[in-house]
């Protein structure tokens, strides 16, 4: 064998332990900060690109969006962002009119919080569409609440008064009643709860339906011949 | 020390196969299981795995001296942790699909244990090139075998290598494949040949000595 045997020293100082753990600790946070602040803004990028997909996802027929935020009890639309803002997402179809909210909700799964981002058209008081943003649920059971696309399906027209109701799969029968997966029923149990306490929190904020607040810009601005 | 060439060949090969992490030392058990439902996710648990094996071990073995032995599994764990940070972040920032698939999974490479084990066993008592060698067959090792596992898996479960439809729609897929139990069916299966062929190897031996004796004899 190669084994270069380490040099018989004497008890090392407790100082000298310390000294070296904090060390190490200290070049390994200086490395995590690095590589945190090197990544962020493509990390922060992906982000934004995913929520904007999501969004034309959970609310069909929509081909643009903008961000909305309660101010002074009201409902408008904003471009920038604030800190501790609690936003949901306005659709709009191609002609600028509004289709449908895509409303973000959090809470407790099986492991780890579930980030839920949903859409709602509320002249029909419907939920239309479901997509998890994030989530750390175990592979192969509860990640079947964004892979089981029966699942998934059960949220494309969903009435959502007076709330979600889970049932055992299967056992669907009214409007507002959602199957739950075998095997996974913590966490799409989860789902509909966050979904519920969601809108619980939301419907009070949004203002009558037919008087959203109207799109303030394009989302790709048409560069017109000057 | 004859650090010669080698020595680093045998330091490298041993891993693959002799003493492959996966087969023969039935070791990083965790993400063998959960992560190996599809070729892909394999090959970037793998590749995750490389790059914090031959980081750790570049690191341990060149300040082995400089880490007092009383501290010294807190000193790799310090520094298995970051590369798994970093590793994380890249992952996320570079392929947010596949980071979204790993989960939970890249973090929890800190508990492989085939990483802490190769820097006590190996990398803390070697010099920099032999402890490269050996992560690298290692690493080498533990990203065949997932990547068997998980192509075999995906194959089979899905009827699908690297998301690239093999069989056409005349194929029904195995779908326990890609659930957990697959997992343990697989691999069990991948052990059993493997210690089949280990036994054959011995029964040969025997044999040929068994066969030379008598030669003798006669």
């Amino acid at each position: 064998m190669s084994q270069e045997k380490p040099p018989e020293t004497p008890e090392p100082s407790s100082i000298r332990l310390v000294l070296t753990l904090a060390l190490a600790g200290l070049f390994s946070g200086a490395a995590i900060i690095g590589i945190y602040e090197v990544t962020l803004p493509t990390i922060t990028i992906n982000k934004a690109r995913e929520l904007r997909e999501a969004v034309f996802k959970v609310i069909p027929g929509v081909s643009q969006m903008q961000k909305l935020v309660v101010k002074d009890g009201k409902l408008v639309a904003t471009t920038t962002t604030e800190k501790g803002e609690q936003p949901v997402y306005g659709g709009y179809d191609a002609q600028g009119g509004f289709v449908g909210y895509a409303i973000p909700g959090a809470g407790p799964g099986f492991q780890d919080t579930i980030a839920v981002l949903y859409g709602y058209k509320p002249d029909h008081k419907l939920v239309v569409g479901m997509e998890i943003l994030e989530s750390r649920e175990t592979p192969g059971l509860g990640d079947k609440i964004y892979k089981d696309a029966e699942f998934v399906a059960n949220f494309d027209a969903l009435s959502i008064e007076p709330e979600i109701i889970p049932v055992k799969k299967g056992k669907k029968s009214a409007p507002n009643e959602v199957d739950i997966i075998t095997g996974a029923s913590i966490s799409s149990k989860a789902v509909v709860r966050i979904i519920n306490e969601t809108h619980t929190a939301w419907s009070a904020r949004f203002p009558q339906p037919g008087s959203e607040p109207s799109l303030i810009e394009s989302e790709q601005p048409v560069e017109e011949a000057k | 020390m004859a650090d010669n060439q080698n020595e680093a060949y045998e330091a490298f090969i041993k891993g693959i196969w002799r003493d492959n992490p996966v087969f023969v030392q039935v070791l990083g058990m965790c993400p063998m299981l959960a992560v190996t439902n599809s070729a892909i996710n394999a090959v970037a648990m793998g590749g995750a795995t490389l790059f914090v094996l031959v980081g750790s071990s570049i690191l341990v073995s060149s300040l082995k001296q400089w880490i007092p032995k009383q501290v010294r599994i807190s000193g790799y764990i310090i520094i298995i942790a970051t590369f798994v940070t970093v590793a994380d972040y890249t992952l996320l920032a570079l392929v947010p699909k596949v980071h979204k698939e790993l989960g939970a999974f890249i973090p929890l490479i800190v508990a492989n244990c085939m990483i802490l084990g190769r820097q006590e066993a190996f990398a803390s008592r070697n010099t920099v090139r032999l402890a490269v060698m050996d992560a690298l067959g290692m690493s080498g090792g533990f990203m065949i075998a997932l990547f068997s596992l998980g192509a075999i898996r995906e194959i089979l479960g899905n009827g699908s290598l690297f998301g690239v439809d093999l069989f056409g729609e005349y194929f029904e897929p195995w779908v326990i494949m890609v659930l957990p139990p697959g997992g343990f069916l697989t691999l069990g299966l991948i052990l059993l040949f493997f210690n089949w062929v280990a036994q054959q190897k011995d029964k040969f031996v025997e044999q040929v000595a068994e066969a030379e004796r008598v030669e003798a004899d006669g």
